[in-house]
C-alpha cells in the first residue's frame, strides 16, 4: 500500500516530458541548422568564390566558431536545454562540449586543467570515429579492393 | 529547393537523435558517438556521398558527416598508398574542424569565465 502511494507521488511530481514536442523542436531547430550550413556554403561559393569542396570546410569552421563563442557568452546552454538534439547532433554540439570542458577546468591550471580535460566529452567522438573508420576502411580495402 | 532538402535531412537526423535520447537511458555523449559510427558505416558503400549530393550543407552539418569525412580521407589515401594510406589520410579532411575547435576553445577560454 505504502509502496503504491509512493509510486503515485513520484509519478505525479516527475515533470511530464512531452516527447512528441521534443522531437518536433529537435526537427525544426536541426533543420534550421542544416539550412544555415547550406546558406553559409552558398555565400562562400558565390561571394568569396571558394570551390564547393573547400566551402564545406569553411562552413564547418564558421559553425564551430559560432558554437564556441555562444557557449562563452552563456547563451548556448539555455538553447541546448530547449532544443536538445537539435543543437547537440550538429557540429555545434561538438564545439559546445569542448568549449564548456575548457571553461570548466580552466581554474585547475593551463596544463592539468585545460590541456588535460578539453577532450573529456568530445574525445569519445574522435576515438570511436577513428576506430570505426579504420575498421570499416580496412574491411573495404580487403573485401572490395578500395 | 536545396534549402528544403537540407532542412529535411538535418531535421530528420536530429529528430532520430532526439527519439533515441528520450526513449533510452543513453546520454547525449552516447548519441553523438553512435551517430559518428553510423556515419562512418554508411560511407563503406558510399551511401553518405549520395546524401551529401542530395542535401548539400544539410548533410555536412550533423555529426554523422564527421565519421563520413574520416573514412573518406582515409580511403582517398588508401587508393594511392594501400593499407598505410588508411593511417596517413585519416584526419586529412576533418583536421580543419578539430583544429578550429581546439584553437578557438583554448583562446576563448583565456578571455571568458564560466557563467553559472
Amino acid at each position: 500500500m505504502e509502496k503504491n502511494k509512493y509510486k503515485d507521488l513520484v509519478k505525479r511530481h516527475t515533470p511530464n516530458e512531452n516527447r512528441l514536442y521534443n522531437v518536433l523542436i529537435a526537427f525544426f531547430i536541426g533543420g534550421l541548422m542544416g539550412m544555415l550550413g547550406q546558406f553559409l556554403m552558398d555565400i562562400y561559393t558565390t561571394y568569396l568564390s571558394i570551390p564547393s569542396k573547400e566551402a564545406s570546410v569553411c562552413m564547418i569552421v564558421t559553425l564551430v566558431f559560432i558554437g564556441c563563442l555562444l557557449t562563452c557568452l552563456g547563451f548556448f546552454d539555455k538553447w541546448v536545454n530547449f532544443a536538445k538534439c537539435g543543437l547537440i547532433i550538429p557540429i555545434t554540439g561538438f564545439a559546445h562540449s569542448m568549449m564548456s570542458a575548457a571553461l570548466e577546468y580552466r581554474k585547475e591550471g593551463f596544463v592539468t586543467g585545460i590541456g588535460a580535460n578539453m577532450f573529456k566529452l568530445a574525445g569519445s567522438v574522435i576515438i570511436y570515429g577513428v576506430v570505426s573508420a579504420y575498421i570499416f576502411g580496412l574491411l573495404r580495402v580487403i573485401i572490395m579492393g578500395v | 529547393m536545396i534549402y528544403l532538402k537540407a532542412f529535411l535531412f538535418a531535421g530528420v537526423i536530429c529528430s532520430i537523435g532526439q527519439i533515441i535520447l528520450d526513449n533510452t537511458k543513453l546520454t547525449p555523449g552516447h548519441v553523438t558517438t553512435i551517430f559518428v559510427v553510423v556515419g562512418a558505416f554508411l560511407d563503406v558503400f558510399s551511401i553518405y556521398d549520395k546524401f551529401v549530393l542530395w542535401a548539400g550543407g544539410g548533410a555536412m552539418v550533423p555529426i554523422t558527416s564527421f565519421g563520413h569525412l574520416l573514412i573518406h580521407g582515409a580511403m582517398d589515401y588508401a587508393t594511392d598508398y594501400g593499407l598505410m594510406g588508411l593511417c596517413m589520410g585519416m584526419f586529412n579532411l576533418t583536421a580543419s574542424g578539430i583544429t578550429a575547435a581546439i584553437v578557438f576553445s583554448f583562446l576563448l577560454s583565456l578571455f571568458f569565465k564560466p557563467k553559472d
